[in-house]
């Protein structure tokens, strides 16, 4: 379904993609991981149409992604949860879903997918009037959620859901991702937190340095020695 | 204390003015983060158009609104296509620089474009009913500047509207506050960005009409407009157009104060000390949350 192949971004003289490869395949959750600064929101900015690739491809559903304008992207069923939230603060829970279902595509059954947004976090219904910014920040990083899901996304990527969140919190977002793939939605899950993340994931790409360092299923990148002392600690075993 | 409410409710009718002409240069300097100084100049080019109007067509000023108005319209998506839109592609801190560039060199072309066009001279509409005044308990209020003001409060409630209850307006909303987002939802903020320029032309369009009725146009009044937008836009912030419009009033109002207290020279002084004190005091504007 989403295709990268040798992909290469800079920001001015700064390399910070050297080719890297990666697909996800329909129904899939995968995760990718890395430290600070190994081009994980980078590669996000690419694929969302933001920042122009220097070199390599991105293919979704077979056709060449990120030439076109950004703001089509979501049009073509692929939706972003970007890194920060990034929700209108001063807008209401409600308006905040309903520009997410701003896309043409994505107006026909607004309603009927404004309920079902409501019934996957029903604290949101309760709280619609409100204003984003007078929300917590797990209800916002639902927001942020939901106004994905209002574009009717095959292909929802959520860069660092769990930022700065509850663990508890944490657990009941991820708990929601899992919901939402079995709906037939894939997820393609930038993460610093390694073991949810894996936890979760079908398959994992690990990015270090602008490059793809090791890749595998879920639950054997969380076996893997390297992985386990590089992501979680020298003491893990 | 007759003289003082008499001044007071002057102040509140050409408030109502200075509100809706800050209103387009707060709705286009939020969502575009583009400081157009040469604002005054398209409400002095609306009160040229509806003068035009008049003493060529005959037209009653207030109806010429409804050509003013969509002719501003078009200007604006002009001035955008033809200059404000490049500017727009630069990032976002070089952004205010270059359009205070553009801004003089158009507000200075027109300057002079207005000059030729309609010499020096001031001009104002002078209806029939142009001086006819209601009295209210020994106030009196002049008919034209009140129906202004009444028609400002239409435009302004009109435009609050659409920015609140259309998928458009949520849209220019949402660019006004994060353009990156407002793309990652699926909004072309470019088309946002064409659509606010337009209207905030349009609202300077009708601002200039509303001038040449109640009061008078002429070439130089471009940047004397251009100003009192400004300090109503930094007493008021960026917050919503209703909010704007209530900065104009109180600008209104305290002109008509310092010039009754201290005397008329004062009325002009007035705006640049609220401008700084605000600016030091309250950086984010009066009714900003």
């Amino acid at each position: 379904m989403l295709e990268v192949e040798g992909l290469e971004a800079s920001y001015g003289p700064f390399l910070v993609l050297s080719g890297v490869t990666l697909t996800v395949r329909q129904g899939e959750i995968v995760a990718l991981l890395g430290p600070n600064g190994s081009g994980k929101t980078t590669l996000i900015r690419c694929i969302a149409g933001l920042l122009r690739p220097r070199a390599g491809a991105i293919r979704w559903e077979g056709r060449a992604l990120g030439d076109a304008p950004a703001h089509t992207v979501v049009e073509r069923g692929v939706a972003v949860v970007p890194e920060g939230r990034r929700l209108f603060g001063s807008m209401s829970v409600e308006e905040n879903l309903a520009l997410g279902a701003f896309a043409p595509r994505a107006r026909p059954g607004e309603t009927a997918r404004l309920e079902r947004t409501y019934a996957i976090f029903p604290v949101l219904r309760e709280r619609r009037r409100q204003l984003v910014r007078a929300l917590s920040g797990g209800q916002q990083q639902m927001v942020a959620i939901g106004r994905a899901l209002m574009a009717d996304p095959r292909l929802l990527i959520l860069d660092e859901p769990s930022l700065g969140l509850a663990p508890r919190v944490v657990e009941s977002i991820f708990g929601v991702l899992g919901t939402i793939n079995r709906a037939g939605v894939s997820i393609l899950l930038v993460e610093q937190n390694v073991h949810a993340a894996l936890g979760l994931a079908h398959r994992g790409y690990i990015l270090e340095s602008g490059r793809v360092a090791t890749e595998g299923e879920g639950s054997a990148l969380l076996r893997d020695p390297h992985v386990r002392r590089a992501y979680l600690g020298p003491l893990a075993r | 204390m007759t003289s003082l409410l008499q001044q007071l409710v002057l102040g509140l009718l050409i408030g109502g003015l200075y509100g809706l002409a800050a209103a387009g240069l707060a709705l286009v300097f939020g969502v575009l983060k583009v400081l157009n100084v040469a604002h005054g100049q398209l409400i002095m080019l609306g009160g040229y158009g509806a003068f035009w109007l008049f003493a060529l067509a005959g037209l009653d000023p207030f109806a010429s609104l409804a050509l003013v108005i969509p002719g501003a319209l078009l200007l604006g998506v002009l001035l955008y296509l033809g200059l404000f839109g490049w500017v727009v592609r630069a990032h976002e801190e070089t952004r205010v620089k270059n359009s205070l560039l553009i801004g003089f060199g158009l507000a200075l072309a027109l300057d002079a474009l207005a000059v030729r066009l309609w010499t020096a001279d001031e001009r104002s509409i002078t209806t029939r009913y142009a001086g006819s005044v209601i009295d209210l308990w020994g106030i009196s209020v002049p008919l034209v500047r009140l129906a202004s003001l009444v028609l400002a409060v239409a435009l302004i409630g009109a435009v609050h509207l659409f920015l609140v209850r259309t998928r458009w307006g949520r849209a220019i909303r949402a660019t006004a506050e994060d353009w990156e987002a407002a793309l990652l939802t699926g909004i072309d903020v470019r088309r946002a960005y064409l659509l606010a320029f337009a209207i905030g032309t349009a609202l300077a369009g009708a601002a200039g009409t509303l001038v040449s009725v109640g009061y008078s146009v002429s070439p130089s009044i471009g940047l004397e407009w251009t100003l009192k937008a400004l300090v109503v836009v930094v007493l008021a912030g960026l917050g919503s157009m209703p909010g704007t419009f209530v900065g104009g009033l109180v600008l209104g109002l305290a002109e008509a104060l310092a010039a009754t207290i201290f005397g008329g020279p004062y009325r002009e002084m007035v705006g640049l000390v609220l401008f700084f004190v605000v600016l030091v005091a309250r950086p984010q504007g009066l009714f900003t949350r």
